[in-house]
């Protein structure tokens, strides 16, 4: 079986600037990834390159085996993303955004998805609310609802965590991993150690758009982990 | 299938949203009632004189209300940046760029569905005649076609408002340029083969102006 997600020499630029410098990366199906790194290393760009939103300046991308740049649209089936932002409208209800998204990824038997799906996120009873009225902490769930609609094998997260309180964060996880029973793979960037060393298998430390560090999570303690991140991210101060 | 499928599903989400705030609509229709409503009090003039000059009030109206509607068109797309989330979807770029404007189309068409009889009334012109509705119609689709990557590429400027304008109007002066001149035409009473010229003009850019954005588009956005 071909790995989940498959990277190999991916540089993504921006004028001068080098976001990304030969990131190769294998993700095992079924398996959990935390990226570290500090603001700027490129872990942003990495998601948002493996989600085939922004097209890397060179380099490989397999997913389940097939090359992202000639499949993008159909592996796109295949992928779940949760950004920094919700992508949902503030002007529709909470139902009226998860059935335009499921429209667009060709879910089949809709009402009932999306039903499951704010069962799942404890949203039913906003169902018809404006996305505007909500909570920062509801609208994180309404994204990781609609990132879960069309029940992607890879799920990317985007530091999932960014304004969600301890409880919600216990609340998000428990979601993501409940509705994957361990099939699914995942990919999230994570400024927290404890919470990411929790679920995740390995570990990667970007720094300047380089893998600085790679290692399983099993491997590692806490305080191990916050010690190799603090080594890398000092090469960058020198 | 898959493709027109999800271009109505994003013309029919924007017309749902704007139904909600109706910020495009009546921001639009009381800009252009009001360009027509001032160009009456300006002008006091002969029938005949009124009709050589109706047309290009007509099109000012339609044009800078149009312009005021496409600024507006890629908002909702900015804001919790839900243009990547449609990026995201599998299906291709061009179908974003055909459901925009689609539902900027809609917009326009209704909005000038209003403007008109209001023209007709302050400048006491009869304006349901074919031959004008057929004009506006395709010069609506060349002007939004166009419209609608200018849009895209001015959402994330500073300085939006100015910079659509500035892009857009010296690209789609030959659509309103070839509409007023058939709309005259159309409003003088003439026959349609005297507007054959104009309407070729309108729809030889109107061929140009869906093919080359929707070509362009995927790199306008991903960029």
């Amino acid at each position: 079986m071909p790995p989940a997600v498959e990277t190999s020499g991916l540089v993504k630029s921006f004028g001068h600037y080098t976001a990304l410098r030969g990131i190769d990366l294998k993700v095992p199906v079924g398996s959990t990834l935390a990226v570290f790194g500090p603001n700027g290393a490129g872990k942003t760009t990495l998601i948002k390159i493996l989600a085939s939103i922004m097209r890397p300046t060179s380099g490989k991308i397999l997913i389940e085996g097939l090359e992202l740049k000639d499949n993008a649209e159909m592996l796109r089936t295949r992928l779940g993303l949760v950004a920094h932002q919700s992508y949902l409208y503030g002007n529709l209800s909470a139902w009226e955004n998860l059935d335009f998204y499921a429209r667009m990824y060709g879910v089949e038997d809709r009402s009932r998805r999306i039903g499951e799906l704010l069962d799942l996120v404890n949203m039913t009873g906003r169902k018809h609310d404006r996305l505007s009225t909500f909570s920062r902490g509801m609208q994180q769930r309404m994204a990781l609802a609609r990132a879960l609609l069309h029940k992607p094998s890879i799920l990317l997260l985007d530091e999932p965590e960014t304004g969600l309180d301890q409880q919600a964060l216990g609340a998000m996880w428990d979601i993501i991993k409940r509705e994957e029973a361990g099939r699914r793979t995942i990919i999230f960037t994570s400024h927290s150690f404890e919470r990411a060393l929790a679920v995740c298998d390995d570990v990667v430390i970007l720094e300047r758009g380089r893998i600085a560090f790679k290692a399983q999570a099993c491997t590692l303690n806490l305080g191990g982990l916050k010690q190799k991140y603090q080594e890398c991210t000092a090469v960058v101060e020198k | 299938m898959k493709f027109w499928s999800s271009v109505a599903a994003i013309a029919w989400k924007d017309v749902l949203s704007e139904l909600r705030t109706r910020e495009i609509i009546f921001s639009v229709l009381v800009f252009a009632v009001l360009v027509l409503v001032i160009f009456n009090f300006a002008f006091d003039l002969s029938p005949d004189l009124m009709l050589q000059i109706a047309p290009g009030i007509l099109w000012v109206a339609f044009a800078f209300s149009g312009v005021l509607a496409l600024n507006r068109a890629f908002i909702p797309e900015r804001e919790e940046n839900c243009l990547e989330g449609l990026m995201g979807c599998p299906v291709g770029r061009e179908a974003i760029y055909v459901g925009k404007a689609l539902g900027s189309l809609f917009f326009m068409v209704l909005v000038e569905a209003v403007i008109l009889p209001v023209f007709a009334l302050l400048f006491n012109i009869a304006v349901l005649q074919p031959e004008l509705i057929v004009v506006t119609l395709l010069a609506t689709i060349g002007f939004v076609a166009v419209g609608t990557i200018f849009s895209a590429l001015a959402v994330n400027t500073r300085a939006r408002e100015m910079v659509l304008p500035i892009l857009f109007l010296p690209v789609v002066s030959p659509v309103i340029i070839a509409a007023v001149k058939a709309s005259a035409i159309s409003l003088n009473g003439q026959s349609w083969g005297d507007m054959t010229i104009w309407l070729a003009i309108i729809l030889a850019f109107d061929i140009i102006y869906l093919t080359v954005p929707f070509l362009v588009f995927p790199y306008v956005v991903e960029e």
